[in-house]
């Protein structure tokens, strides 16, 4: 079912033959979902919510770089010993970490087949000035904030988790690592720029996805939707802002 | 002269059963043959879309064909006020005789009785009907239905949508013709314009059609076709129709041997917005429910240029209320134009041209508010305000009559059968239901009545009787020559190769059709007109410049056609309005006016439908009369003091 | 007043295309855009040259056909205003005007600036509809709806089809026509029945022709009725619940 796939011809004899999009069903209803775009931007908001709440906990939890050292090293250790002795260590983490990295991936995969989508969709581009005029800077560069935040991320594991680019890296001691790496200022040039990607994006992701979601919809109450645009503009301030602050303060020698 | 008789085939026995009774008697198909008959559906306005999706749902093979590129963009659309229906929701003494005596009257004891009270009982299906379908009408906070009065009805029974009710109710026959396409009973053809009804032994047997988006010019053949093509307003040129709405459908089978009935009744709106140069290409209607709060008047002294705010109160005519005491600002359609045009003619309108007169909302919004009247017609407004660039909050709004719908059309009779056999005429495109004038939001209950209710019902009337009979193939002769003719036109057309466009004569013929055949007529005017066409049309088809091919998307060929009928129909208004000595509803003749200028009926004479049949190109057509029968209402002076 | 037009000719569906510029003289205020577009083609005809191929007909804003991309915006810089109603007191004198036709996958290029929208009436005839064959409906007044519920769904009913949607739309996305529908019908008691079947089947076919939404809301500031993105919202959610329970035997629940 990807638009303009196979379109039923519109012209000849018959202007307007019948169309019967039932026969293309699969039996199994999260199949058609996944092939259709309005079923793949639920998967975007599903996945963009994991995400979020992601970004959230890890801003949350960095905030203990404020506190000292051993605080911030305890509390890695406490996520490699979450319910221990229930689950052997570090066993809640690679749980949490398999599901974002599915919801990654999803989200990923589904960025690209929409945009391939509207791509074919829209072949043809105005030659005049085209005037955007509804559609703010955040919406529009989803897709290139979305390529530096995924490729910050992958420098950012690299470094921070791995280790394998980083002279500064020491296994175990993720305090010492992370303000050893963003005292260099390109280090934390670099945070700060993605940073920045990543406001944007959180910023249109997170009131975008109540409109994916449907709780936008007239059936809900439409004097709430200013609520829902000041807690995107919310969320994304104080997730890259908090985020913005750990990269000055090492450079500043606030911290480390 | 051919020997047509005019039998309108109205069924016997009270005024009350008769509708009833014919149905009873009409032939049925059996459903399994029913699939047996192609039915040919021209035109998805309102009557066609509904008489298309109904007959599919009855089980015939309809095809249905529409010039437009989606079937949901006919003029029906543009229909702001409401559709009528004698529910009786309000409480308010409404009847199904009440709306029929209304309707009489209102259309000046011109039309068939038995017609109107046909109409005015299958009003109440077309509510019950639309609602299922999900058209939105307005709503109380009960939850119940709305209702408001309309075009100067005592009562209230019109149901609307907002100021779009035309929309809504066309949205809704489209949507039941989609869906009878989705599941394969219509066939749907758009892009696709009739140019020619076939005949074989007097009997309609097809159509040739071209498509304007290939060029491709072929026959189509049925059992039956129906006309649901709207009405010839734009022989004005300035009207208030759509830029494509013609009548060539119609004029075309008028060639084939139907008749054309009552030409001169045209109705003139009298809220429409005055032409503000000469490249206009349309005027824009205002609904008439503003003259439920607006007042109008000119200045009292000629040449007054003050600006409006600036005219105090007794250097104002409000010539409405002056004339018509009781009735003031809510007199029907046609005496609220004509009295305009009394007061233009006499030099006494405004604006840049002189060409309007005021309606003015001051008065109303002292008294109520602005909220308030802005709230009842702050859409309108805004679509004034684009057009005009004047607010009509501040300053008054200016109007002037425009053509608006056309009353006469292809004679029918009861069965909406024209006199070729097999040959239906649904909508504005006959001249049934509504005499010499129509009342306000009887065009939508018309056009849905015709298309849900009636047509259905007759049709298979017809078919029943051609059971056995296979469809004439489209490689007969008699496609063949059709086919023929029609390509020969275009080639003829794009050879002329003179100097202006179809539009331009279009234009010029507009202007000779509403001077002397508009608000007012008389014998000296027409005359003059039925002298002056011929020759515009001479010049016409020497020096108009079609360029391009018939192959593909050619929009001057489309419209020269339309001008060339035009031109026929606008002599043959003309020769009908100077045949009718006498003045009733939208037909004016100056010669016949009672002593304060009301029009002035003469039943004794002209209490008939004046048919025309044609008689071949540059012979006048032959009129024929069907005498109409008032057994129930006495047709009285219509008075509106 | 004079403007420069640059004009968009395309001879037929094949052929590759090409701006043509034209002089607009002598226009005059009160003239709508159609009408400044209907003298140029009589100057042109005049000249022997062809007329340029726009769609129009009713001429006031309701009818849908009209519609062009002026200077990059779907029928031209006045909002809620179709190119029939957008008058040239917009513009001003001197100006260079690009005129273009929509521009999506799903609207092919018939001639110059006309353009088959076709696809919109396959959405329709998918679903867009309530199965109510004429015949002996119930009285109108036995079905009570809501006034708030009867004026959204008008405010949803409102739409012309005119695609100004799917051309303001840089993915080509047909979901605010056909979330407009769908909520004018599923809005209303008398569509419950069909509600989660026509959901899906008028989602399913749009996504034939159409891209996907990026929630940009271009198509509700280009759209000559104003028409709310809210709408698209109440699709979504209606397409999901669709696939996910078996909806089809209790319509009613919302």
């Amino acid at each position: 079912m990807t638009a303009t796939k196979e379109p039923p011809a519109l012209t000849g004899d018959i202007s307007s033959p019948p169309i019967a999009p039932r026969h293309r069903r699969s039996s199994f209803p999260v199949v058609d979902l996944w092939k259709s775009s309005v079923g793949k931007k639920w998967i975007m908001g599903i996945t963009g919510i994991m995400l979020m709440g992601f970004v959230l906990f890890h801003m949350i939890g960095n905030l203990k770089m404020y506190l000292g050292e051993s605080h911030f090293n305890e509390y890695a250790e406490f996520l490699r010993q979450l319910l221990v002795p229930i689950v052997p260590a570090t066993g809640v983490l690679w749980i949490l970490r398999v599901g974002l990295l599915a919801a990654f991936v999803l989200h990923i995969t589904c960025a690209y087949q929409l945009t391939r989508m509207n791509r074919k969709a829209r072949p043809v581009k105005y030659q005049s000035p085209r005037d955007y005029v509804a559609v703010n800077w955040a919406a529009r560069t989803m897709r290139w904030s979305g390529i530096i935040i995924g490729l910050f991320l992958l420098w950012h594991l690299a470094t921070i988790t791995w280790g394998w680019a980083n002279p500064e890296f020491v296994n175990g001691e993720p305090y010492q690592t992370i303000t050893a790496s963003l005292h260099n200022p390109i280090v934390g040039g670099l945070y700060i720029l993605a940073n920045l990607a990543l406001g944007l994006h959180l910023f249109h992701g997170s009131w975008s996805l109540f409109q994916t979601l449907g709780s936008l919809s007239p059936r809900f109450n439409p004097r709430h939707n200013p609520l829902r645009k000041g807690f995107a503009a919310g969320f994304a301030i104080v997730v890259a802002g908090a985020n913005i602050t750990f990269p000055i303060a090492a450079m500043t020698g606030v911290i480390g | 002269m051919s020997n047509v008789i005019l039998d309108s085939k109205i069924p016997e026995g009270p005024l009350q059963d008769r509708w009833d009774n014919h149905k009873f008697n009409m032939k049925l198909v059996n459903p399994a043959n029913k699939r047996k008959f192609t039915v040919l559906v021209v035109g998805t306005g309102l009557a066609g879309a509904a008489a298309a999706a109904t007959l599919a749902e009855l089980g015939y093979q309809v095809k249905c064909f529409t010039f437009h590129d989606s079937p949901r963009r006919a003029h029906s659309i543009a229909a702001q006020g409401g559709i009528n229906a004698a529910k009786n929701y309000k409480n308010d003494g409404d009847s199904v005789y009440r709306l029929f005596y209304d309707t009489i009257k209102g259309g000046d004891f011109r039309a068939r009785e038995s017609n109107v009270y046909r109409l005015a009982q299958v009003s109440v299906n077309i509510i019950d009907q639309c609602v299922a379908q999900g058209v939105p009408f307005a709503r109380e906070y009960g939850g119940l239905l709305d209702n408001r009065s309309f075009g100067g009805a005592q009562v209230s029974r019109t149901f609307y949508a907002r100021g779009q009710t035309g929309q809504q109710l066309l949205l809704g026959a489209y949507q039941a013709l989609m869906q009878q396409v989705s599941l394969g009973r219509v066939e749907l053809h758009t892009k696709t314009e009739l140019l020619d009804v076939v005949k074989k032994d007097g009997v309609a047997v097809g159509i040739v059609t071209r498509n304007v988006a290939t060029g491709e010019v072929r026959s189509w053949s049925g059992h039956a076709t129906l006309l649901c093509t709207g009405g010839y307003g734009n022989a004005f040129y300035l009207s208030t129709n759509a830029m494509n709405s013609n009548v060539t459908a119609a004029w075309r089978a008028h060639k084939k041997g139907a008749l054309f009935a009552n030409a001169c009744y045209t109705q003139i709106h009298p809220t429409c917005i005055p032409a503000s140069d000469e490249s206009q290409s349309k005027l824009t209607l205002m609904s008439e429910s503003l003259r439920n709060d607006g007042r109008i008047w000119v200045p009292k002294n000629f040449d007054d240029n003050r600006p409006p705010d600036q005219i105090p109160e007794e250097d104002r005519d409000y010539y409405l209320e002056r004339k018509y005491p009781s009735f003031g600002n809510l007199a029907p359609r046609d005496i609220a134009s004509r009295a305009a045009k009394v007061v233009v003619d006499e030099g006494r309108g405004v604006g840049p041209l002189k060409n309007g007169v005021y309606l003015d909302f001051s008065e109303s919004i002292s008294r109520l508010g602005e909220t308030t009247v802005f709230e009842r017609y702050g859409n309108l407004f805004d679509m004034y305000e684009r057009i005009t660039d004047e607010n009509p909050m501040k300053v008054p709004m200016r109007i002037y009559p425009a053509s608006h719908y056309t009353m006469g059309g292809l004679w029918v009779d009861y069965n909406l059968m024209t006199t070729v056999p097999g040959l239906y005429a649904l909508g504005e495109a006959n001249f049934s239901d509504h005499g010499a004038n129509r009342l306000g939001a009887s065009a939508l209950m018309q056009g849905l009545a015709d298309g849900y209710f009636v047509a259905p019902y007759t049709v298979g009337d017809y078919l029943a009787g051609l059971l056995g009979q296979s469809v004439v193939p489209t490689t007969d002769p008699v496609f063949v020559e059709a086919e023929t003719a029609v390509n020969e036109a275009s080639r003829r057309w794009l050879s002329i190769g003179g100097t202006k466009s179809p539009e331009h004569y279009h234009r010029e013929l507009g202007k000779l059709v509403w001077e002397y055949c508009g608000m007012a007529r008389d014998r000296n005017g027409l005359e003059k007109a039925l002298s002056e066409i011929p020759a515009l049309r001479e010049e016409f088809e020497k020096n108009v410049r079609v360029l391009g091919s018939a192959e593909g998307v050619n929009q001057s060929l489309e419209k020269v056609g339309r001008v060339a009928d035009f031109f026929e129909l606008g002599e043959l208004m003309c020769r009908d309005a100077l045949m009718r000595e006498e003045s009733c509803g939208g037909h004016f003749r100056v010669e016949h006016q009672t002593d304060d200028g009301e029009a002035q009926r003469n039943d004794e004479e002209f209490s008939f439908v004046g048919a025309w049949e044609w008689n071949g190109e540059g012979t006048a057509q032959t009129l024929h009369k069907e005498a109409l029968v008032f057994e129930n209402v006495k047709p009285s002076q219509r008075s509106y003091k | 007043m004079q403007l420069t037009l640059k004009v968009w000719r395309q001879d037929n569906p094949n052929d590759p295309g090409r701006f043509e510029t034209y002089q607009a003289t002598d226009v005059k205020d009160e003239m709508s855009f159609l009408e400044m577009l209907d003298a140029v083609n009589e100057n042109l005809i005049e000249a022997g040259r062809e007329p340029i191929v726009f769609d129009s007909d009713c001429r006031e804003g309701i009818c849908g056909t009209c519609g062009l991309m002026i200077n990059g915006q779907a029928h031209g810089p006045q909002k809620g205003t179709t190119t029939c109603q957008l008058h040239m007191r917009k513009f001003h004198d001197g100006e260079t005007v690009t005129i273009e036709p929509w521009r999506a996958a799903a609207f092919p290029v018939v001639k110059d600036l006309m353009v088959d929208r076709s696809a919109f009436d396959a959405i329709i005839q998918s679903g867009g509809f309530i199965s109510a064959d004429t015949g002996a409906p119930r009285d109108a007044n036995e079905i009570l709806v809501p006034k708030p519920a009867a004026d959204t769904a008008m405010d949803a009913a409102a739409c012309i089809g005119c695609g100004a949607c799917v051309a303001a739309c840089p993915n080509g996305a047909g979901q605010l026509f056909t979330s407009a529908k769908l909520a004018h019908l599923n809005l209303l008691p008398q569509g419950q029945a069909e509600r989660f079947k026509r959901t899906e089947d008028m989602v399913e076919t749009m996504e034939l022709f159409f891209g996907s939404c990026t929630n940009y809301g271009e198509c509700q500031e280009a759209c000559p009725k104003e028409i709310p993105i809210d709408f698209i919202a109440m699709m979504n959610r209606d397409y999901l619940k669709s696939k996910l329970a078996n909806r089809r035997l209790s319509g009613q629940k919302h």
